[in-house]
């Protein structure tokens, strides 16, 4: 029998390893730089994200992270290079192209619609499988409703699986920051991304609900076999929980590697502590 | 042969025997609900037998059998249910646990009840048990509901519950004797066998396992039935530890014995929101949960509009003057009833929709003393809230209040077949068929509760009043004395600050001391709601316990408290001197109360031991350290500077010479 969940994130050894195993690469950013007018976020930065990895982005503050996010999904344009995903290579990209495409995300600061339930929140990360259209759906009759039917089976299968039963007809504006963030996890889910980018998925809560919300990071990547594409601030959660970390620093890449190389690596610790000059 | 197993089944003295019977006369009653993925399921005693015959028999395939002990650890879960009666139809017996148990309590049990299989609910119970496994090794096999999670984990002694009600199905399909092969393993069942082992929460040293036979529980079950008209047409909501002997009662055994219908919440957090969807028509709950529900909509009216608040508080009174009139069909004006109808319409109606309670027939609430204005609440609401009195070792019936002799303060008259008698010492005792077989494996602690001729100590302190009813006072053993004599029964005086919804819990101390001090826990919700509306701001619960106002709130309290006691000849030398309020939350994870939230009181006297000293030696303030336990097991320190308050001590009402009752000494 396999004991002891307490050290090293329960049920993360096998899985990581098949991470490792699986070399595919789902996502490839080459030798991307981006600026807004004279101010350079991102420098000639290269890395790729694996299929079913949990990789991480950190750096200090600035150091450009939510901006290559950012580029990934689409909201950006850089100026160089290239981003390859799932082997088509693109420069532009919409953000609803991305969506369409399988890249979900959140954001940093909750951007849910406060006045709806959490149910009708989460429904809404199915608009773009919909496919009746508007009229259909007004009349509610035929396909329109079996379809409809077979969504809010999946959305409720999720609402399962964050164990939000309880908010599901709450208005989320009236819920507390850390269940907003898991519904926010609940949105993007309904998409069925293949790349679930999270924008420090965990700023701003307390111990018990970072530990809830690593367990459900984990989860997603076991049940669901989701690639996930991190950035947080919190060194112990990115350590345990990601299979490779990228650090950036200035908009420049400093380091590529597992948690272990990127914690020994003297640039990082020098990014992170400030060098004596 | 196979006459003898039909006449054996027709006994009905067992759960799996009743659970034949209830296939077989009201098969296409729904026997279990649950709410998944936001939709009532249910299932049909037919469908029931089906579940637990499979599954059942493929236990048998893993090797389990008469005998042997099998864990049962999660939240109410149908198929744990169904577990319990598959285990007794092989005439294995169900130890079911606390599902909330560090791995450290359960292995202990576990290694005393010698588990050689458990059912449980889904990972964390899994790593629980793998945790413990080198403590346990009798324990062989763990079947799992939910694989959530698990999908990693070697398979060669875990399984789950689809996997092994397989293999039964499998068997059951390729033999054709295998159905009547498991019948007449239920038949082989008796009466008088060990049905479960409900290991008690225990306020004092290790828990104990107390042996319930199928007799025992059948019968009991069979009265509680009767004496409240219960049939199958009842619903209930399954939501109390399964562990606990109430949950076992209720929940189970009055179920098979009446066929009626359980169901379980979709989460722990939703038991509200699913009552009401459900509307049981028999429902059990402990004051706690009460005074939970009395709390919310009182929190609730405060941020009501002028116009609800003012119709809410206006028929409230008129509930309050008649309402319990009305319920005990005594006589009351014709106005008053037309208002009173009004008042069903607009405020009552309304309010037990949201509780849940609209189609309640009975409700039941033990294991501590409720609140008198709390009980009352309910009962002018129009809903037959009773309460009992009962013990594990009772399966659960002592005293019941029968319809019509409703009192806040006592706990009724003795329950159908049970006799009771009041010791020397004013503990009482009691003999009925529900008496359990003996702790397992502890001969001397039975000998020590049980007599020869089968009375059973309680260890409460209690006296029949002039109506015939029963009025506990305390833990015989608790039940102190004053440096000056006066008679100290702590949990009387804890009980009537608790009744308060500002305070949580309390513990008095006073046993051979010169007077009585106190520690308050104050209740968050609400004195948080009261902070918000009054613009108290606070960053943690131990800033807002030592807010001055707060302190004057509780003063106030106190200050009542002793009044009351004041006014009883027995309890007047029980006046509060001085108190302090706890700087943090009393918790079971610091084995503060007990799993079941009673107060552990010789332990907190351990731990606070310098607080308690500063409560004696006239200090006005106190520094205190204390470590804390967080729910992932991890240890650290709060600290704080904890006021203590000395109190006005009231004189004794007129021609209230303090004498020592019959009650207790």
């Amino acid at each position: 029998m396999r004991v002891d969940p307490q050290n090293g994130g329960p049920g993360s050894a096998p899985r990581k390893e098949a991470a490792r195993q699986n070399g595919e690469v789902l996502l490839a950013v080459d030798d991307v730089s981006l600026s807004f007018g004279g101010v350079k976020a991102i420098s000639h930065v290269s890395f790729d994200i694996r299929k079913g990895e949990i990789r991480a982005i950190i750096g200090p503050n600035g150091a450009g992270k939510t901006s290559m996010l950012n580029v990934i999904n689409g909201f950006y344009h850089p100026q160089e290079g290239t981003i390859t995903f799932k082997g088509a290579t693109r420069r532009k990209m919409r953000p609803h192209e991305a969506a369409s495409q399988g890249i979900a995300r959140t954001f940093q600061n909750v951007a849910l619609f406060k006045g709806m339930s959490t149910l009708d929140n989460i429904m809404s990360g199915r608009s773009l499988k919909m496919h009746r259209n508007f009229f259909w759906q007004l009349l509610w009759v035929g396909p329109a409703q079996r379809e409809e039917i077979a969504h809010r089976r999946r959305v409720e299968e999720i609402i399962d699986f964050l164990e939000i039963q309880h908010i599901r007809k709450t208005p989320v504006g009236k819920l507390p920051y850390g269940l907003q963030k898991r519904v926010e996890l609940g949105r993007a889910l309904a998409m069925e991304p293949e790349l679930l980018l999270l924008d420090e998925p965990m700023a701003g809560m307390n111990l018990e609900e970072k530990e809830d919300m690593s367990r459900f990071i984990l989860d997603v990547s076991d049940q669901f076999g989701t690639t996930i594409a991190l950035i947080e601030h919190d060194m112990g959660v990115v350590m345990d929980l990601s299979d490779r970390v990228v650090v950036l620093d200035y908009g420049s890449k400093i380091a590529d590697g597992t948690p272990e190389e990127v914690r020994g690596n003297q640039k990082v610790i020098d990014a992170y502590l400030g060098v004596a000059h | 042969m196979a006459d003898g197993v039909a006449a054996a089944i027709a006994r009905h003295d067992t759960f799996p025997k009743l659970l034949l019977r209830n296939a077989d006369m009201r098969g296409e009653r729904p026997a279990m609900r649950e709410k998944d993925l936001g939709i009532w399921q249910t299932w049909s005693w037919k469908d029931v037998l089906d579940e637990i015959r499979a599954f059942s028999i493929g236990l048998a395939g893993l090797g389990l059998k008469r005998g042997d002990k099998i864990a049962i650890i999660g939240q109410n879960r149908p198929r744990l249910y169904w577990s319990m009666c598959a285990a007794q139809a092989l005439g294995a017996v169900p130890v079911p646990l606390y599902a909330d148990s560090v791995a450290e309590e359960m292995a202990y049990v576990l290694a005393h009840a010698e588990v050689a299989a458990a059912v449980v609910e889904d990972q964390e119970q899994v790593d629980k048990l793998l945790s413990v496994a080198s403590e346990v090794p009798s324990l062989t096999t763990i079947v799992y509901d939910d694989p959530r999670g698990l999908r990693d984990y070697d398979p060669e002694h875990l399984h789950a519950f689809e996997w092994v009600r397989e293999k039964g199905r499998e068997r059951l399909a390729a033999s054709p004797e295998a159905k009547g092969e498991w019948e007449a393993l239920i038949a082989e069942g008796k009466g008088s066998d060990l049905a479960i082992l409900l290991y008690t929460s225990g306020t004092t040293g290790r828990p104990k396992g107390v042996m319930l036979s199928f007799d025992n529980l059948v019968i009991s079950a069979q009265n509680g039935n009767r004496f409240d008209h219960l049939d199958e047409s009842e619903e209930v909501v399954a939501y109390l530890p399964m562990a606990w002997v109430g949950d076992h009662i209720f929940s189970y055994a009055q179920s098979y014995c009446a066929g009626y219908c359980v169901a379980c919440p979709e989460s722990p957090e939703t038991v509200i929101q699913d009552r009401r969807e459900l509307g049981p028509t028999y429902f059990f709950a402990p004051p706690r949960v009460f005074e939970n529900l009395l709390t919310m909509i009182m929190v609730r009216m405060e941020d009501a509009g002028r116009a609800k608040y003012k119709t809410f508080h206006a028929f409230l009174g008129l509930a309050r003057r008649v309402g319990e009139k009305l319920l005990n069909g005594e006589k009351v004006s014709l106005t008053d009833r037309l208002l009173y109808r009004l008042g069903d319409f607009l405020v009552y109606g309304p309010v037990k929709n949201r509780l849940g309670f609209s189609r309640l027939k009975v409700g039941y609430t033990a294991g501590e003393a409720i609140g008198p204005e709390i009980f009352r609440f309910y009962r002018a609401l129009g809903i037959n809230l009773k309460q009992l009195y009962g013990q594990t070792e009772a399966s659960v019936y002592i005293t019941m209040q029968p319809d019509g002799e409703i009192h806040a303060d006592t706990v009724g008259t003795p329950a159908p077949d049970v006799e009771i008698k009041i010791a020397e010492s004013g503990e009482v005792l009691y003999r009925s068929p529900g008496v359990f077989l003996g702790y397992y494996r502890q001969e001397e602690a039975t000998r020590a509760t049980k007599t020869e001729d089968g009375w059973v100590h309680t260890g409460d302190a209690g006296f029949f009043d002039k109506s015939g009813h029963l009025k506990i006072i305390d833990r015989a053993k608790d039940v102190g004395k004053l440096t000056d004599g006066a008679l100290f029964p702590p949990k009387y005086v804890e009980n009537k600050l608790k009744f308060y919804p500002n305070i949580k819990e309390a513990v008095a101390f006073g046993d051979q001391r010169d007077m009585v001090a106190c520690f308050i826990n104050i209740d968050l919700t609400a004195v948080g709601s009261w902070a918000e509306r009054n613009n108290i701001s606070y960053a943690s619960y131990q800033e807002l316990s030592q807010h001055p106002q707060v302190i004057e709130a509780i003063t106030g309290h106190v200050d009542q408290v002793n009044r009351d006691l004041a006014g009883e000849p027995m309890m007047a030398g029980a006046q509060i001197h001085r108190f302090l309020i706890l700087h943090k939350e009393l918790d079971a994870d610091d084995g503060e109360l007990t799993r079941t939230q009673k107060v552990r009181r010789s332990f907190i006297a351990e731990r606070y031991g310098e607080l308690i000293e500063a409560l004696y030696d006239g200090s006005s303030e106190v520094h205190a350290r204390t470590e804390v336990t967080f729910e992932d097991g991890r240890k650290g320190m709060i600290a704080a500077d904890v006021k203590i308050i000395d109190m006005k001590v009231h004189a004794p009402a007129k021609g209230a010479e303090p004498k020592l009752a019959e009650a207790a000494e």
